[in-house]
C-alpha cells in the first residue's frame, strides 16, 4: 500500500508539474504569431490525438467500439452536451454487446 | 475622502462573485460530464484491486483524464514506479503547451501565486473552455470554472468504486468508452464551425493512427505519441490556417 501511494503521489507530482512551470516561467506575452496560432490549435490536435484509433479499443470490442463511436459523433454533431453523449454512447455500446452473443 | 474608496472595494467583490458566478455556469455541463468518466475510472480502478478511497484521491490529486487511466492502469500491472510516473509524464505533457497557451489568456494583474493555485485546475475540458472565452480571464472565472469539474470528477470516482461489484461485465465494458465520447462531445461542435480545427482534428488523427498501426512506430509509448502527433497537427494548423482557431 506504502509503494501505491508514493505512485499515486509521483502521478500527481508529473501531472501537476507540466501545468504550472509555464505559469511560473513564461509570464510574459509571447508575441509571435506563427507560435499564437501553433497554441491555439493544441486543444484539438490533443483531443484528436487522444481519441483515434484508442477509441476502437476502449470496450474490448472493436464492433461495439465502433457503435460508440458513431453514436457519440452523431450526438456530439448535433451539439447534444458532454453528458448526453457520454450516457447515449455508454448505452449504445451496452444494448449492442446483447446483439453479439 | 472615505467614499470613492468604499465603492471601488464593494466594486472589486462583485466583480469577483459575478466572475466566480459566471466559470461556475460554464464548468457545471463539464461536471456533469465528468461523472460519467470519473464513475467509469473508479468503478475500473476497484474493479482492477484498488481500494475506492485510493481511487478518488488519485482522482482528487491528478485531475487528469487520460493520465490517470494510463497511470493506473500501470500501478494495478504492478510496474516499476519509474514506468509510472514517467508514462504518466509524457502522456501529461500535452498540459505544457495548454498551459503556456492559457497563460497567455490570463489577466495580467494575477499573482504568482494566484497562477500556481489556477494551473492544478487545467484539464482538457477546462482549458478548452477557457480557451474559447472572448476576453481576459480572471483569477475568480477560472476558478470558478474548476470548482464544479473538480467535485464532480471526485464524487464521480467515489461513486463508481463504490458501485463496482453490483455493475454486469457487459455494462462495465460499456463504460470503457465514457472518456472519449466526452473527447468526442468536446471537438465536434468546433470543428463544424470551423474548416481549420476541422483539418487539424483530421490531421491529428489519421497521424495518430499511424503512429499507433504502422509496425516501424510501435515502440512509441502513448505519451510520446500524443505530443509527437500534437505537434505535428499544430504545425500544419499553423502553417496553413495561420490565423489561428480563432477564425474561420
Amino acid at each position: 500500500m506504502g509503494r501505491i501511494l508514493l505512485a499515486v503521489f509521483l502521478m500527481a507530482l508529473v501531472s501537476y508539474l507540466p501545468r504550472v512551470l509555464p505559469m511560473i516561467f513564461l509570464r510574459k506575452r509571447i508575441q509571435s504569431p506563427f507560435f499564437q496560432s501553433f497554441l491555439s490549435y493544441v486543444p484539438y490536435a490533443v483531443l484528436g490525438a487522444m481519441t483515434f484509433p484508442a477509441i476502437l479499443y476502449a470496450t474490448g470490442d472493436t464492433a461495439s467500439a465502433l457503435v460508440g463511436l458513431s453514436v457519440a459523433l452523431l450526438l456530439a454533431f448535433y451539439e447534444k452536451g458532454l453528458m448526453t453523449v457520454a450516457i447515449c454512447a455508454v448505452l449504445a455500446v451496452y444494448v449492442f454487446q446483447f446483439f453479439t452473443l | 475622502m472615505q467614499a470613492p474608496l468604499f465603492f471601488s472595494r464593494t466594486r472589486t467583490k462583485i466583480r469577483f462573485t459575478e466572475d466566480f458566478r459566471l466559470g461556475f455556469r460554464h464548468g457545471l455541463p463539464i461536471a456533469l460530464g465528468y461523472i460519467p468518466v470519473s464513475f467509469a475510472f473508479g468503478l475500473l480502478a476497484v474493479k482492477g484491486g484498488l481500494p475506492a478511497w485510493v481511487a478518488t484521491l488519485i482522482s482528487l490529486t491528478n485531475l487528469t483524464s487520460a493520465g490517470q487511466f494510463a497511470g493506473t492502469n500501470l500501478i494495478l500491472a504492478g510496474a516499476s514506479l519509474l514506468e509510472i510516473t514517467f508514462t504518466t509524464l509524457i502522456i501529461n505533457l500535452r498540459y505544457l503547451l495548454m498551459s503556456l497557451s492559457l497563460a497567455q489568456k490570463l489577466a495580467p494583474d494575477l499573482t504568482l501565486v494566484q497562477r500556481t493555485m489556477l494551473a492544478f485546475g487545467i484539464t482538457d475540458e477546462t482549458f478548452t473552455v477557457a480557451a474559447l472565452e472572448k476576453t481576459e480571464i480572471t483569477f475568480s472565472y477560472m476558478l470558478g470554472l474548476i470548482v464544479g469539474p473538480y467535485v464532480g470528477w471526485g464524487t464521480g470516482t467515489l461513486l463508481g468504486g463504490i458501485v463496482c461489484t453490483l455493475l454486469p461485465p457487459t455494462l462495465q465494458n460499456a463504460l470503457g468508452i465514457t472518456l472519449y465520447a466526452m473527447f468526442i462531445a468536446l471537438v465536434l461542435p468546433p470543428a463544424k464551425k470551423s474548416r481549420s480545427i476541422l483539418l487539424v482534428v483530421a490531421v491529428a488523427a489519421l497521424v495518430s493512427s499511424i503512429l499507433t498501426w504502422l509496425p516501424v512506430f510501435r515502440f512509441l509509448s502513448a505519451g510520446w505519441r500524443i505530443t509527437i502527433v500534437t505537434i505535428i497537427a499544430c504545425l500544419f494548423g499553423a502553417k496553413f490556417f495561420p490565423n489561428g482557431s480563432h477564425q474561420q
